[in-house]
C-alpha cells in the first residue's frame, strides 16, 4: 500500500482531474434544458481542457526526459480563456435575446423551425 | 515517509474542482450552479499555480471567475425566475446522459492513466514549491513573436528559427475577435421595444429599471 | 520563514507553520483594521457634520465604539428570510470576505515583507480583489427579496464595468516599472520623494486620481455605493443581512477599502519609503550610492519603519474615502455607469498613451531616477 500523498503528482493525476471536469460538462450541456446551464457545461469543458494544456506545459509534471509542451501549453490556455470569455458573452447575448422573444430559456422550447 | 507538500495541495484542490464540477451537474436550482462553478473554476485556477503557470492562474481568476461567470451570474438573474430556475430533466434522460458520460468517462480515464511516460514523475517535486519560474515575461514577449523561452535551447543555428513561430497574428486575431463579439453582444441583446412582448422584454437592456418578479 | 524553519522541522511541516504564522498576521491586521476604521469612521462622520462622534465608550474618544458594535452585532439574532436560499445566503459573506482578504497574500509591507512573493503580484491583487463581487451578487440574489436583488444587479454591473479602467490605470506604472512584482516596485521609489512613481510624469500624476476614483467605486464606497444605496433600496444587498454575516460583509468592505488604498500606496505613492530617504541616513536600509549593506538586525528595524509608513499611506486612503463619503452626494446608476464608460476608460486610455509617449521621448525621467538613493 503505497501513501498516495507521498508520491510527487505525475501528469497523469492532472489528466483524471481534467478528464473528469471534461466529462462533467458533456453531461451538463446535454442534460440541462436552461440555456444557461448549457453554457456553464461548455465553461466546465473548456476547463478541463485547459488544465490539460496548462499540465502538458508545465515543467514540474513530466516523467524522465520527456519535452515538454512549455510556454505553448501555457499560451493555448490564455487564448482559451480569452475566446470563452468572447463565446460567453455571445452565448449570453443570444440567451436573453430568446428570453426576450420567447419569455423562457428552455431549450427545448427553442423549436420554431421544426414546426 | 515524509510527505510532499505539493501533492497535499494538489488533492485537496482536486478534490474541490471535481466535486463542484459533479455539484454544477446535479444540482437543478441554476443560482446554485453558478456558485458551484465558480468554486470549480477557482480550485481549477489552484491547480494552474500548482502546475507553475501563475500567469495563467491569475487570468483565469481575473477573466473566468472575476469577468465571465459574473456575467453568467448576471444572465442568470435576468433570466430565472419562479419555474425557470427549477428546470428539470426527465429521469429518461438522465439516464441517457449517465450512459454516456460513464462511457466517455472510461475511455479518458483509460487514455490518461496508460500511456506510461505520462505516468511516472521522474523528479521529486518537493523543493521546488516556494521557487517557482516566473512566466509573465515570456509569455508577454511570445504574445509579440519573439520565442525567448526558445533561446535556451542548445541550437543557435537556423532550425532555431522555425522554434521560434510567436503568438503575434493569433494575438491580433483575437482582438479584432473580441471587438467583434462586444459589438455583436450588444446589438444582439439591445433592448427591443415592442408591444407585443411579455412584460419583462421591455426593460431588460437596462439593470436599472427590472422588475424583479415573484 | 519556511527555510529558517526547515532546519528544524521536517519541510511540510515547516511549510504549514509558515504559512499559518503568515496568514494569522495578515488576519490580524484585516481585522483591527476593521474595528479601527469603524471607529474612525464614526469620528469623522462626527466630525465632518459638525458632531462630536462617539464619546461615551471606553474613555475619552469612544475609542472602544469598535468593540461595543462588535458584541451588539454579535449577540443579534441570525436571521435567514422564508424565501432566501439558505446555502447560498449563509456562504456569501465568507466568499467576499476570502477574496478581500487574499488580496493581502500579495501584497508588501515592507522591503520583502509579503506572504507570498509573486512575480505577477500587480495582476494577482486586480484579480482577487474582483471575486468580492461574486458574494455580494450571490448575497443579494439569495435574499429573496427585491431590494437585495437590486443590489445585487447594480453591484455586477458597476463592479465589471470599474475593474476596466481600475487595471488600465494599475497597468501604467507597471509600464513605468517593467514589473509586476510589488515588490520591486516599491524598492524602486527609494529616496526622496520625486522618486515616487507619481511625480514620474504629469500622466501618472493624474492617472493616481482616476485610479483612486475607480478604487473608490470597485469597493462600493459612497458616492459610488449604488449596491447599498438605503435612501432608494433600503439597504441593497445587505437588507435582509444582519448580526454577524452583516458585519463579515462589513468587515470584506474595510478590508478591501485597506488593500486598495496600500496597492495606491505601493504603485503610485513610493510604497514604504517615506518622503525623505530616513532609513538611508540611519544606515537602515542598503544605499545603493555607497553600496551599504545594513545588518540584518538594522534592516529589520528600517523595514519596520516602512511597514508603519505604508500604513500611514494606506490609513490616509481610506481616510480620503471616508471624507468623500460624508461630503459628496451618490450619484445615480445611470450617471456612475457614465462616469466609468464615458470618462474614467477614455482618460485612462489618454494616460496610458501619454506615458507611453513620455517613456518613448525621455527613456531615462526628467527628475525621476529608478536606483533610488
Amino acid at each position: 500500500m503505497i501513501n498516495p500523498v507521498a508520491e510527487p503528482v505525475s501528469l497523469m493525476h492532472y489528466l483524471v482531474v481534467g478528464a473528469i471536469l471534461f466529462v462533467c460538462g458533456v453531461v451538463c450541456m446535454t442534460a440541462k434544458r436552461n440555456a444557461i446551464g448549457v453554457l456553464m457545461g461548455i465553461e466546465l469543458v473548456l476547463n478541463g481542457a485547459n488544465l490539460n494544456f496548462v499540465a502538458f506545459g508545465s515543467p514540474y509534471l513530466q516523467s524522465g526526459g520527456a519535452p515538454s509542451l512549455g510556454l505553448d501549453g501555457h499560451l493555448m490556455a490564455l487564448f482559451v480563456i480569452v475566446l470563452a470569455a468572447a463565446e460567453a458573452a455571445m452565448a449570453l447575448a443570444i440567451a436573453l435575446s430568446f428570453y426576450n422573444a420567447h419569455a423562457t430559456v428552455d431549450v427545448d422550447q427553442a423549436n420554431e423551425l421544426k414546426r | 515517509m515524509g510527505i510532499v507538500f505539493h501533492t497535499v495541495l494538489f488533492y485537496l484542490l482536486a478534490i474541490l474542482a471535481c466535486g463542484f464540477a459533479v455539484a454544477v451537474v446535479l444540482s437543478n436550482n441554476i443560482v446554485r450552479m453558478a456558485f458551484y462553478l465558480v468554486a470549480c473554476l477557482g480550485a481549477v485556477a489552484g491547480l494552474f499555480f500548482l502546475a507553475g503557470a501563475d500567469f495563467v492562474g491569475a487570468l483565469q481568476l481575473m477573466i473566468y471567475v472575476g469577468g465571465t461567470l459574473v456575467l453568467l451570474i448576471f444572465g442568470v438573474m435576468l433570466t430565472a425566475r419562479g419555474p425557470l430556475a427549477n428546470i428539470q430533466t426527465s429521469r429518461a434522460q438522465w439516464a441517457m446522459v449517465g450512459l454516456i458520460g460513464a462511457s466517455l468517462l472510461a475511455v479518458l480515464l483509460y487514455a490518461a492513466t496508460t500511456a506510461g511516460k505520462w505516468t511516472h514523475s521522474g523528479q521529486i517535486v518537493a523543493d521546488r514549491s516556494h521557487v517557482s519560474k516566473p512566466t509573465a515575461t515570456p509569455i508577454g514577449l511570445a504574445l509579440l513573436g519573439v520565442r525567448a523561452d526558445r533561446l535556451n535551447a542548445e541550437r543557435t543555428d537556423a532550425a532555431l528559427g522555425k522554434g521560434m513561430a510567436g503568438y503575434l497574428l493569433p494575438f491580433e486575431i483575437v482582438s479584432v475577435h473580441l471587438v467583434v463579439v462586444l459589438i455583436g453582444a450588444a446589438y444582439l441583446a439591445r433592448a427591443r421595444r415592442r408591444a407585443t412582448t411579455p412584460p419583462m422584454a421591455a426593460t431588460s437592456g437596462d439593470s436599472n429599471n427590472l422588475d424583479p418578479g415573484d | 520563514m519556511a527555510d529558517f524553519l526547515a532546519i528544524w522541522l521536517p519541510s511540510w511541516l515547516a511549510l504549514t507553520l509558515a504559512a499559518l504564522v503568515h496568514v494569522t498576521l495578515i488576519l490580524t491586521l484585516a481585522l483591527t483594521a476593521a474595528a479601527a476604521f469603524t471607529w474612525a469612521e464614526r469620528k469623522v462622520a462626527g466630525r465632518i457634520q459638525d458632531r462630536l462622534g462617539p464619546t461615551r465608550v471606553g474613555g475619552r474618544f469612544g475609542w472602544l465604539q469598535a468593540v461595543a458594535d462588535g458584541l451588539k452585532l454579535v449577540s443579534k439574532e441570525d436571521i435567514i428570510p422564508r424565501n432566501a436560499d439558505p446555502l447560498l445566503f449563509r456562504t456569501a459573506p465568507y466568499v467576499s470576505f476570502c477574496a478581500s482578504f487574499c488580496v493581502y497574500l500579495a501584497l508588501p509591507f515592507a522591503n520583502g515583507w509579503v506572504a507570498q512573493p509573486l512575480d505577477i503580484a500587480v495582476f494577482f491583487v486586480l484579480a482577487v480583489a474582483g471575486l468580492e463581487v461574486l458574494g455580494v451578487i450571490l448575497g443579494g440574489y439569495a435574499s429573496g427579496s427585491k431590494w437585495s436583488l437590486f443590489g445585487a444587479m447594480r453591484e455586477a454591473a458597476q463592479v465589471v464595468s470599474y475593474e476596466v479602467p481600475l487595471a488600465l490605470c494599475a497597468v501604467i506604472p507597471v509600464m513605468v516599472a517593467g514589473t509586476m512584482d510589488l515588490v520591486a516596485i516599491g524598492n524602486m521609489q527609494a529616496g526622496w520623494a520625486w522618486n515616487w512613481l507619481i511625480f514620474h510624469n504629469p500622466f501618472l500624476f493624474i492617472t493616481f486620481f482616476i485610479y483612486f476614483t475607480c478604487a473608490v467605486a470597485s469597493v462600493n464606497r459612497a458616492p459610488f455605493d449604488l449596491p447599498e444605496a438605503e435612501s432608494e433600496l433600503v439597504a441593497g444587498f445587505l437588507t435582509e443581512y444582519s448580526g454577524f454575516r452583516w458585519s463579515v460583509f462589513f468587515m470584506a468592505e474595510y478590508a478591501s477599502m485597506f488593500a486598495v488604498s496600500m496597492l495606491a500606496a505601493i504603485l503610485f505613492l513610493g510604497g514604504w519609503n517615506g518622503p525623505l530617504p530616513i532609513t538611508v541616513w540611519l544606515g537602515l536600509a542598503p544605499n545603493p550610492a555607497t553600496g551599504y549593506e545594513p545588518h540584518a538586525l538594522l534592516a529589520y528595524f528600517g523595514n519596520f519603519l516602512g511597514m508603519v509608513n505604508i500604513l500611514i499611506k494606506a490609513t490616509l486612503g481610506v481616510l480620503l474615502m471616508m471624507w468623500a463619503r460624508w461630503t459628496l452626494p451618490r450619484l445615480r446608476i445611470d450617471q456612475v455607469m457614465t462616469m466609468c464608460l464615458k470618462y474614467c476608460i477614455p482618460l485612462a486610455a489618454v494616460m496610458f498613451v501619454g506615458t507611453m509617449i513620455y517613456l518613448y521621448a525621455f527613456p531615462v525621467g526628467l527628475i525621476f531616477r529608478s536606483g533610488g538613493g
